[in-house]
């Protein structure tokens, strides 16, 4: 009952306030947890809001809320198998916040619902970091804190809470500004992560099953970005290099292990190419590269494939410097057991395709002669090039070299690669990014998932491995001009060309997408370090940053005080003089009794005093004038001060 | 243990002499420095701070660099709080206002008048004084008079205790709260008993032989109104005709001399019920507008009536020392 009490004292308007916000930082999670939560989510808030605005008349009983724990408990578990996870943690998380607003009845409830929408907002940025999201937990910070001020002062509009938490969040902002590049940064994590804490990233993958990566092309999401320093190379030379598959059983490539060796090598010639990476994260070890990269990053290393993986998985966005050759020779990399792996082929499949490549074994002698055949092949066979190709049965390769002949470039590069080591020639494929578009906005070249890419690369005595494109002997287009040219209905509606002014708006967006990374997104205790170092603090340590950070923050606070307390009256000038004058006589031992008129207390004083007597009835008579007299004028107070100053007991 | 608890309380006790010498009634405006306002965060400021822990763990942890921005704006508004929840308090100036008498039991509604110079808004402020408690705003460049209604319990001078001024505007985070004392005091009349007793009758020494004073039944004549007299006695019609306010003079037997006497009281009745008693006496004869006087041992007050009058016994009532 006293509960039921305590309800009339909430008032209305801040918790709609808080029901919004709630609303609001609830709502991005319909987008990335499942479906099966957002009916019963959205129940729930309909309820919180159909109970407040009936006043709470009739909260929900003890039992009810201890039901839909334990249900949405239940729910959550059921669902992912466990309740520890991220995503399963989530889930609770807005149970738990759904549950406590339809139990808010006392002020006490509503700083847990608070403190539960600024958790749940925080959540949002383990699915997404982009800009919107960003908006969207401004705006629900702002309604919060709305709330919070709505709850402290009741009677006060809800527009003049607005302005004032507005007007907070505003001189929160330099502190927070002040914290996020000065704060210590530690790379994480702590502890250990839970493992899907990761799911959702998109990107190549260590298998590669022909009719699988068009799910990937299908997509305009982001890579990598590109900023070249010297002049970036054409588009059909622009190979990022990625995962190389070595294992295939008839149906799907797979990619080696991968093998740190010493003696890797590339002999590089003309002039190489500087670029700086600014890689999206996709929870793979792998970097990308132009091929061939000749000067790795400080954490990267080469593996025996050529491809530059990174220690550790890449679950932030990460930037690193890389030089590339584009004319190389790659005889590392090639020894026995290699050549062994990359000649292996599963028995019994797509006898067609062995046929044909017996034939050419036996009519040329030259490995290099026999690439040269093949890329014939596939250059002079009607191929057609599309990300939707028809399904192929057990013996893929020979149904798509003789019978379909559609598909992308894993069907080129897989059946190309097939007919290499049926030939004798030892052939992989090697997947990554080809192409890549310049934003002119700000001049960063950015790689889709759209532009993956599968390739071949055959080893031939003298030159190494050699990079060989069968898409682009079937279908140049894609090589030259990308896969919206190749595939112009079936790329994402951002990615065609022809849209001009879609184009134009994408490229801003982008660019500020961009700058939005490398400055809010991709700021790293690296990054920190850099920029430290940059404004002059040499080996930028803890504990000098924290003392920056203290001193930065204390003025920044100083200065919103001073602004904050700038419309306080002072004492009046009159009276700052007078009170200094009786502070001078009451060092002396005189001080003005409280009840005592200025008038009397210069009596006594005078008495007390007669050396001091012209002074003190001067400096009073000029006072009382002042203070009590119909006019005050600026004269009289100069004397007045400059009286005061002087005089000594 | 003895020892202990003595040495407690001596601390306790200097303690409260700190505080209570810091903090003696103070006589005329009190202004709120910023030295004598306080500021702490409140239990939800605490845990707000934890929550904001909770999540910096949890962006360095998952390296989310948006997290970061989340805490450390909310951590900026946490530590902006504090100015604006001080700034909210300082700089006021308090000072006491009226407070009407009351009778014992009744509640002493003391008016404290807190007067805001500054160019903005003090919203929220909470006043308390031992279970009383009220809340106010006072608007820039202007006054708002608050009452903080205290129960009395006994007779006399009740002198308004430390009363804590706080708020915990704007966020709920932080409370910022100063002491005042305006020295201001009520005073307290005995409670009227309620004993089903009339008014006693005249003076039986006195009597119908002395008839010629002035009483409330019969009309005698007019005379110049004087200011102690009742306004029901004003002769209003004929006021209007003369030049000046008339009173009526009326004769009769218990206009004789009504006095309330201390010593006719019975011997058994106790000081307090004694000053009961006589306290409804005055009640009832000023409700009748009967001529009264009292008298109490060491005071006496002559025969009048009138509000002022009636004004004049209570407070000796309630001032008398036995």
């Amino acid at each position: 009952m006293a509960d039921a009490k305590a309800l009339g004292t909430l008032p209305r308007l801040p918790l709609a306030a808080l029901i919004t916000a709630s609303a609001l930082a609830v709502a991005p999670h319909a987008l990335w947890l499942s479906p099966w939560f957002d009916v019963p989510a959205a129940a729930l808030l309909a309820w919180c809001a159909a109970n407040a605005i009936r006043g709470g008349s009739s909260p929900p009983p003890r039992w009810t809320l201890v039901a839909l724990t334990l249900a949405s408990t239940l729910g959550v578990f059921v669902f992912y198998h466990t309740i520890l996870g991220r995503d399963a943690g989530v889930t609770l998380l807005l149970m738990l916040l759904f549950l406590k607003l339809l139990e808010t009845r006392a002020p006490r409830d509503v700083f847990v619902v608070a403190f539960l929408v600024y958790f749940v907002a925080l959540a949002n940025f383990f699915f997404s970091q982009s800009i919107p999201i960003a908006g969207l937990m401004l705006v629900t910070v702002v309604v919060t804190t709305t709330a919070l001020v709505g709850f402290s002062a009741p009677v006060r509009p809800i527009e003049e809470n607005l302005k004032t938490a507005a007007r907070m969040l505003a001189q929160a902002g330099p502190v927070m500004l002040l914290l996020f590049f000065l704060f210590p940064r530690v790379q994480g994590p702590l502890w250990g992560v839970p493992q899907d804490a990761y799911t959702g990233v998109t990107g190549l993958s260590e298998t590669m099953k022909p009719g699988e990566l068009n799910a990937l092309a299908l997509s305009d999401a982001i890579a990598f970005r590109v900023k070249f320093q010297t002049a970036s190379p054409p588009r059909n030379r622009l190979y990022w290099r990625g995962p190389v598959m070595t294992d295939f059983d008839g149906q799907t490539w797979r990619v080696g292990l991968p093998q740190l060796r010493r003696e890797m090598s590339i002999e590089a010639s003309g002039p190489p190419i500087d670029y700086e990476v600014t890689l999206e994260p996709h929870n793979r070890n792998w970097m990308f590269a132009l091929e061939m990269p000749v000067r790795l990053p400080e954490a990267a290393r080469l593996t025996s494939e050529y491809l530059v993986i990174s220690l550790a998985p890449i679950r932030s966005r990460i930037r690193y410097e890389m030089r590339s050759s584009p004319v190389f020779l790659a005889r590392s990399g090639g020894n026995q057991r290699d050549l062994a792996l990359a000649l292996r082929l599963p028995p019994d499949v797509d006898p067609r395709a062995r046929a044909l490549a017996r034939g050419w074994r036996e009519s040329l002698r030259d490995d290099a002669a026999i690439v040269t055949r093949a890329v014939d092949f596939f250059r002079g066979n009607r191929f057609e090039y599309t990300l939707e190709p028809p399904k192929l049965g057990a013996n893929s390769v020979d149904e798509f070299l003789f019978d379909t002949r559609q598909g992308f470039c894993e069907h080129f590069a897989s059946s190309f690669v097939f007919l290499m080591r049926a030939a004798g020639v030892p052939a992989r494929v090697v997947t990554g990014y080809q192409g890549g578009d310049t934003n002119p906005v700000d001049g960063y070249m950015v790689i889709r998932q759209a532009d993956a890419h599968a390739w071949a690369e055959v080893w031939l005595e003298g030159s190494g491995w050699t990079r060989v494109d069968p898409t682009a002997a079937a279908i140049p287009i894609r090589v030259e001009l990308g896969v919206t040219a190749a595939a112009p209905t079936e790329v994402p509606l951002l990615m065609r060309s022809g849209l001009d002014w879609l184009k134009g708006l994408r490229n801003n967006w982008d660019a500020l997408t961009n700058q939005w990374n490398q400055w809010v997104l991709g700021y790293n205790p690296d990054r920190q370090r850099e920029m430290l170092s940059r404004l002059g603090m040499k080996q930028p340590s803890w504990e000098t940053m924290t003392l920056v950070l203290f001193w930065s923050v204390g003025s920044v606070l100083l200065l919103v005080a001073l602004w904050l307390l700038r419309g306080m009256r002072r004492e009046d000038p009159i009276q700052r003089a007078w009170l200094r004058f009786c502070d001078k006589l009451a060092r002396a031992g005189l001080s003005r009794a409280s009840a005592e008129g200025p008038l009397d207390y210069a009596g006594r004083v005078a008495r007390r005093l007669p050396a001091r007597e012209n002074e003190v009835r001067a400096i009073t008579a000029l006072y009382v004038d002042q203070r009590y007299g119909p006019v005050a004028d600026l004269e009289s107070l100069a004397r007045l001060k400059s009286l005061v100053r002087d005089f000594a007991p | 243990m003895k020892l202990d608890r003595v040495l407690q309380y001596s601390q306790a006790y200097n303690f409260y002499q700190w505080v209570f010498k810091r903090h003696a009634p103070e006589p005329g405006v009190v202004f709120l420095t910023q030295r004598r306002v306080y500021i702490l965060p409140t239990r939800h400021g605490l845990s707000f701070g934890a929550s904001l822990i909770l999540m910096l763990i949890g962006s360095i942890n998952y390296n989310l660099s948006l997290g970061y921005v989340l805490t450390f704006l909310l951590a900026g508004l946490g530590v902006v709080s504090i100015l604006h929840t001080f700034r909210n308090l300082v700089h006021l100036y308090v000072s006491a206002g009226r407070v009407a008498p009351v009778f014992a039991g009744d509640v002493a509604q003391f008016q404290i008048v807190f007067e805001n110079r500054s160019d903005f808004e003090r919203h929220s402020l909470e006043l308390a004084c031992g279970p009383a408690r009220t809340s106010c705003g006072v608007p820039a460049h202007g006054h708002r008079v608050v009452v903080l209604p205290v129960k009395t319990v006994k007779r006399g001078w009740l002198q308004l205790e430390r009363v804590t001024v706080d708020t915990r505007f704007p966020l709920g985070l932080m409370r910022a709260w100063s002491y005042v004392q305006p020295d201001m005091r009520a005073l307290v009349y005995p409670r009227p008993d309620t004993a089903p007793l009339p008014v006693p009758e005249a003076d039986s020494d006195t009597g119908d032989a002395v008839s010629t004073g002035a009483g409330t039944d019969d009309f005698m004549g007019l005379r110049p109104y004087q200011a102690s007299d009742s306004p029901r006695h004003v002769a209003w019609k004929a006021s209007a005709r003369s030049e000046a306010l008339l009173t009526k003079l009326f004769a009769g037997r218990a206009a004789s001399e009504l006095w309330f006497d201390w010593e006719r009281l019975p011997a058994a009745m106790t000081t307090e019920a004694r000053l009961s008693r006589l306290a409804r006496w005055v009640l009832l004869a000023e409700e009748r507008g009967l001529h009264y006087g009292l008298r109490l041992p060491g005071a006496t007050v002559p025969l009048g009536e009138g509000f002022p009058h009636r004004e004049h016994c209570l407070k000796e009532l309630a001032l008398f020392r036995g």
